[in-house]
């Protein structure tokens, strides 16, 4: 099978421009796009930079993005590839997103690891250690598993649409690490690590919830799932002097009283205060003068049921929780635990 | 067809003239709504992060009043969709259901899971047909150049949305070409508009907004078009905001995917609510109209 590889280079060292460069190879029709750029090394230009180790997507260098998706290179097909983009049997490589080139499709890794490191990614148990080894209930550890299946190749943070405006943001990868050791048995300094993770500029309140490194995760960590149960768990634990507590905390006081949402009281109700108000000022009167915000918010005809429900939900909810959070509400078995999980058709 | 409407919190506070544009181009296509005056809120994921099981009651609450008329809903907001189809999949879970059921119970509600959720877009191309849609077109949109903006939650996560129709992701471009205008591809269709984080840090969803819209400028557009009034209220609503974070001259108007069908069909920027926009849509149709 011919493929042609359009390649983004760049050589900042020598060139602060990029450019695109195609080759046109025969690969196996069971080939990766690696497998296509290597060759393409082997054969026709030496001084392209390719990143990869194992081969087979299990130690994360491979990453990449193919025709604008955020993946790994030993693990996308070039037929997969060509069927998906499809452009006259071409495929368009460029490295990993939100991160530096340093030649070709190598990009620096130093921030991200750097962000990982930051949410202290080891066990940090409280008390005297036991005799023999930790001991763990084999349902805490499968909890967990999914997201130990991390290979740290950095798909979700080059897909991340948080981090394209905000480096600060701690990114996918490093806050699913720090989900993984909240959760785990073991590990004394949950309250720490939350409280940490709801004030630290770049936390977890600035996630967009735009789904992108729960779509091109290899390993299926569901990054933003774990972000969401952060937040959850930090709410429960108190965390909630910030504005996404406070805006968390107003959706459901609106809905529980109208049985919709009252979108200007949420907006006034989630900023930290006056100064913050300021800046919705202008959007708020010029929406005013289009129209745009009702004058009366009518409750819905049911909303009293809504209201109990919202109440019985929660005393569950509150009953069921470990450690009072709310996140034993859901079962962890139940498929899709987390709003975007869960294969099964909607229909 | 008949489908239980669920028009969304927006439609029916923020973004008036969305809620008029739909009942306008329903009829000529077809669809007969039977509205839920009395489902609640979806919760935006918001409520799901806070409380899965409070979610998943109020929407299973509004899925079993669908699965009552034997209808199913369709939303015109991508994440009401996103979020029902969220819930719904894990309401498949019988044990789990019961438990919802339960919350329901005493208002006499019971989902057997049975309720499919469609987004208005996904209606057109799938159930409507787009050569009917077209069949409709009185005043083609030729020469505007029509920048799709999606909303994450038609598109993401696949396993969510993609119902075997992995395709989805190309509606818009497709219903577009329908209606006689040209899609502008650009990267900045499938992202993020910015609006989930505009509370909480308002610079980095300000710079959302306002790098697609620039993206989608810098390729042609003459104007954007979303199937979600969220990001309306962000890429429209404030757009000007969105301009000043990021140090570049924008203006581009943002039409609503119904207001944009309604203009193919011959209805009137009145008609559709378009005094309602911050961003006055009037100059870039008015050059459109000479042109037609
Ligand atoms: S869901 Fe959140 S963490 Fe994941 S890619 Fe989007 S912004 Fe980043
Ligand atoms: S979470 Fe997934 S995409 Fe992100 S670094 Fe780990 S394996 Fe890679
Ligand atoms: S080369 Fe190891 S993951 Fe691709």
């Amino acid at each position: 099978m011919d493929v042609t590889l359009s390649v983004q280079r760049h050589n900042p060292d020598a060139n602060p421009a990029t450019w695109w460069q195609d080759y046109t190879v025969t690969v196996p029709d069971h080939a990766t796009v690696l497998d296509a750029l290597l060759a393409v090394r082997d054969e026709q230009d030496e001084s392209l930079t390719v990143r990869c180790s194992c081969r087979s997507h299990i130690c994360g260098s491979c990453v990449m993005r193919i025709d604008g998706r955020s993946a790994l290179g030993c693990k996308t097909k070039v037929a997969e590839a060509l069927r998906r983009g499809g452009a006259e049997g071409r495929v368009r490589v460029q490295p990993a997103g939100n991160m530096a080139v340093l030649k070709d499709l190598a990009v620096d890794l130093e921030g991200f690891f750097g962000k990982v490191r930051a949410v202290q990614p080891w066990l940090q148990p409280v008390g005297p250690e036991p005799e023999r080894e930790y001991l763990v209930p084999n349902e805490a550890m499968l909890r967990v598993r999914d997201a130990m299946a991390c290979i740290l190749c950095g798909a979700c943070v080059s897909a991340c649409n948080s981090l394209e405006v905000d480096d600060r943001f701690l990114g996918p990868a490093a806050l699913a690490k720090a989900w993984r050791f909240t959760e785990d048995p073991r590990d004394g300094h949950d309250r720490d690590r939350l409280e940490f993770l709801s004030s630290v500029p770049g936390g977890i309140w600035d996630c967009t919830h735009c789904f992108a490194c729960v779509e091109v995760c290899p390993k299926d960590v569901k990054p933003m799932e774990r972000i969401i149960e952060l937040r959850r768990r930090a709410m429960d634990a108190g965390f909630t002097d910030n504005n996404g507590a406070r805006h968390s905390q107003a959706f459901r006081d609106t809905i529980a009283h109208s049985g919709w949402l009252d979108e200007t009281k949420v907006a006034v109700r989630s900023v930290r205060g006056p100064d913050e108000l300021l800046d919705w000022v202008g959007v708020g009167a010029r929406s005013f003068l289009r129209g745009k915000v009702p004058l009366r918010h009518k409750a819905i005809p049911g909303a009293l049921r809504v209201t109990a429900i919202v109440s019985a939900a929660e005393r569950t909810a509150a009953g069921s929780a470990r450690g009072g959070a709310a996140a034993g509400a859901a079962p962890h078995g139940a498929p899709g635990h987390g709003p975007g999980s869960g294969g099964g058709s909607g229909a | 067809m008949d489908v239980a409407y669920y028009p969304g919190c927006v439609a029916k506070g923020g973004a008036p003239e969305l809620y008029r544009s739909v009942k306008l181009i329903l009829e000529p296509l077809g669809i007969r709504p039977t509205e839920l005056f009395d489902a609640a809120c979806t919760g935006a994921g918001v409520l799901t992060e806070r409380n899965p099981l409070l979610a998943d009651a109020l929407n299973g609450r509004t899925f079993a009043m669908a699965e009552r008329k034997g209808m199913p809903i369709m939303t015109i907001c991508s994440t009401c969709t996103g979020t029902m189809l969220a819930c719904n999949a894990r309401l498949q879970d019988g044990g789990y259901r019961a438990r919802v059921n339960e919350l329901l119970a005493p208002e006499k509600y019971e989902y057997q899971g049975g309720t499919a959720i469609k987004h208005l877009l996904w209606m057109l191309v799938e159930d409507v047909g787009l050569e009917r849609v077209g069949g409709l077109v009185r005043r083609p949109l030729e020469g505007l150049r029509v920048a799709p903006f999606y909303g994450c939650y038609l598109v993401r996560p696949s396993a969510l949305v993609d119902e075997g129709r992995p395709d989805r992701e190309r509606y818009l471009e497709r219903l577009i070409e329908t209606l006689g205008g040209q899609a502008v591809e650009y990267e900045g269709a499938r992202k993020c508009c910015g609006f989930p984080v505009i509370t909480m840090n308002r610079t980095n969803g300000l710079k959302m907004t306002g790098r697609n819209i620039a993206d989608a400028k810098e390729h042609g557009a003459d104007i954007m078009v979303t199937p979600c009034p969220l990001c309306h209220l962000n890429l429209d609503g404030q757009q000007e905001e969105a301009a000043r974070a990021l140090g570049v001259p924008l203006g581009v108007p943002i039409l609503h995917l119904p207001q944009l069908i309604g203009l193919a069909f011959g209805f009137t920027p009145s008609q559709l609510g378009m005094s309602h926009h911050l961003v006055r849509p009037g100059a870039v149709l008015a050059r459109y109209a000479q042109a037609v």
